[in-house]
């Protein structure tokens, strides 16, 4: 098996998909940390699991449903529910503009 | 006499039943404790403000009707990860500090109707990413048994808090070995119930499929008084389990172990494990002989490969789970996230991310089943297996400072169990260098009544569940 290394390009490209900002430090931190523990997780490749299905689920229950009606006592009042929020407006989150974000356009 | 914070649950109410003290007196008591010995030990993040009002009302409570409730005036300390109203939620992050929950957990819910009363939030690793309670954003809480050593974690607050009796009883959560391996490094009782047997919702998630809310105890009675309250189908968490929840105290009190078989897991005894701590394994295997048990070695996939299943599955969770902290209905911007909580939402998007998929995630799930498979195989004729919890004592503080795999080492013994989703308590079974062992008693899935019972009749057949003097430790 060979070594696979995570590179200090993928640790930028996977901060972006995980919305998170780093430091140089870091990037170069977890480039060399993450090479590391994915050695440790291809150790499983030892494992012959050709014929295994997966589990995602440890007790076995399935399709678990509930009726679709609304449990008014469970609902939070407005003002509780924006009370947590640091921009609200008119009783609403202020959200930042998450699409056409790039950086030659305009953001609002 | 017992001191007020030397107390059990059912001590605690056989007082008031005396009138011996009320519940304000036991409070304040111990929140007297907790601001002499707080500031060095570092379990509180928060205090209920409201706790002597509550204290009060329960005093009142009992006088009009005795105790009729079965956790009525119990003080108790928990872990920063459960949604409480009117007590600020961290889960030691600096992401959420200052959060006041508008809602509260399955779990502390339950506690409440019960009649517990929480004395505060107990600090654990950040988003319990750890088994040190160092990755926390408010500093490390140090051990009871010794200030200069992790209590581990990521429930250390929770664990530090029974050992330094600064509350009766605690609640924690384990993802794998989150609950047992504090336990264990502090010298505590443990239990991790079955995955769904305890509702997660208001339990600030790190891997929904292995979360398991318990309890942190002196007693594994008081462990299975709690359990029993906290335990049942959570109509907020579709994973909980509708099978009918047993009254688990009635189970106990067994004077022998006639029987019962129990297997010594072989693997978990490591070639690089210190020599005094598998004699106590091997100790506590031949007192379980001697009460009767018949105990054979028993053998499962080597524990490496449980590091790399929890690995993935953990961090894949992790990255999906905390992509909702965003700063705008609650708590700070991601830039507040830690190093270690970085850490481990890079890796899960890295593991979830396209291409990689099937190489880390699937490959995990589909080992995760083997590991499940070999457990089911062995319950058939096996009652419980035993093991340490933890390789060795509690480490230094300062001792995960580039060890990113840290936790994932220190739980190299639980975390089979975990990603099986069984149910195991870990109770102390010696010391080495003046600190405490955990032995793990692990049962199959929704046996929490026989894993408790075997539990129970090992510990009040030993003399190993200690408190230190902390005017002598501190």
């Amino acid at each position: 098996m060979h070594k696979v290394i995570v590179s200090p390009e993928e640790i930028k490209k996977i901060a972006n998909l995980a919305s998170l900002k780093l430091q140089p430090r870091e990037v170069d931190l977890f480039s060399s940390q993450f090479t590391e523990t994915v050695d440790v997780i291809n150790q499983l490749n030892e494992i012959d699991t050709s014929d295994i299905p997966a589990t995602y689920q440890v007790t076995g229950l399935a399709n678990i449903s509930r009726e679709d009606i609304v449990d008014i006592p469970r609902v939070l009042p407005q003002e509780v529910a924006l009370r947590e929020a640091k921009l609200t407006n008119n009783g609403f989150f202020v959200v930042p503009r998450i699409i056409d974000t790039d950086e030659t356009e305009s953001v609002i | 006499m017992k001191q007020l914070h030397e107390l059990t649950i059912n001590e605690v109410h056989e007082g008031y039943r005396n009138h011996e003290f009320t519940c304000v007196e036991l409070v304040k008591h111990f929140l007297n404790r907790i601001e002499k010995y707080n500031p060095k030990l570092n379990i509180f993040l928060a205090l209920n403000p409201n706790v002597i009002t509550q204290a009060e009302a329960i005093d009142r409570e009992i006088a009009e009707k005795g105790i009729d409730r079965e956790l009525l005036g119990i003080p108790m300390a928990i872990k920063d990860n459960f949604l409480t109203v009117g007590i600020s939620t961290t889960a030691s992050s600096n992401i959420l500090k200052g959060f006041m929950p508008q809602y509260e957990s399955t779990v502390t819910c339950k506690l409440l109707a019960a009649g517990a009363i929480f004395l505060g939030k107990t600090n654990m690793d950040s988003f319990a990413h750890g088994s040190s309670t160092e990755t926390s954003d408010f500093g490390p809480t140090h051990n009871p048994w010794n200030p200069e050593k992790l209590p581990g974690g990521s429930s250390g607050g929770s664990a530090a808090a029974i050992s330094a009796q600064l509350a009766t009883a605690a609640l924690g959560s384990e993802t794998a070995g989150s609950i047992r391996q504090p336990a264990a490094w502090c010298g505590v009782t443990g239990f991790k119930p079955t995955y769904g047997r305890a509702g997660r919702y208001g339990c600030i998630a790190m891997a929904s499929s292995t979360d398991s809310p318990g309890p942190i105890a002196k007693t594994v009675e008081d462990a299975a008084l709690i359990t029993k309250v906290i335990s049942g189908k959570d109509p907020f968490d579709a994973t909980t389990s509708p099978l009918v929840v047993e009254n688990y105290p009635s189970f106990l009190g067994k004077s022998n172990l006639d029987g019962i078989k129990i297997g010594l897991v072989t693997e978990y005894l490591l070639a690089d494990m210190r020599n005094d701590v598998k004699q106590l394994i091997l100790e506590a295997a031949a007192k379980f002989r001697s009460l009767g048990a018949i105990v054979e070695e028993v053998s499962l996939m080597d524990p490496k490969y449980a590091v790399g299943v929890y690995t993935v599955v953990q961090r894949s969770e992790v990255s999906s789970n905390l992509a909702r902290f965003d700063g705008i209905r609650f708590g700070h911007t991601r830039d507040s996230f830690g190093e270690e909580t970085k850490r481990r939402i890079m890796l899960g998007t890295y593991t979830l991310s396209s291409g990689y998929y099937d190489a880390y995630y699937k490959k995990a799930q589909a080992v995760r089943t083997k590991m499940i498979d070999q457990f089911t195989e062995i319950f058939k004729t096996f009652d419980a297996v035993i093991g340490a919890v933890s390789p060795g004592p509690a480490l230094l503080i300062g001792a995960t400072k580039n060890q990113p795999m840290f936790g994932e080492m220190e739980d190299i013994l639980v975390e089979q169990s975990s990603v099986a989703g069984l149910t195991s308590t870990s109770v102390p079974c010696g010391f080495v260098d003046g600190l405490p062992i955990g032995l793990q008693i692990t049962c199959d899935q929704f046996q929490e009544a026989k894993a408790l019972a075997i539990a129970d009749c090992y510990q009040k057949n030993t003399t190993f569940s200690q408190f230190p003097d902390l005017d002598k430790t501190l």
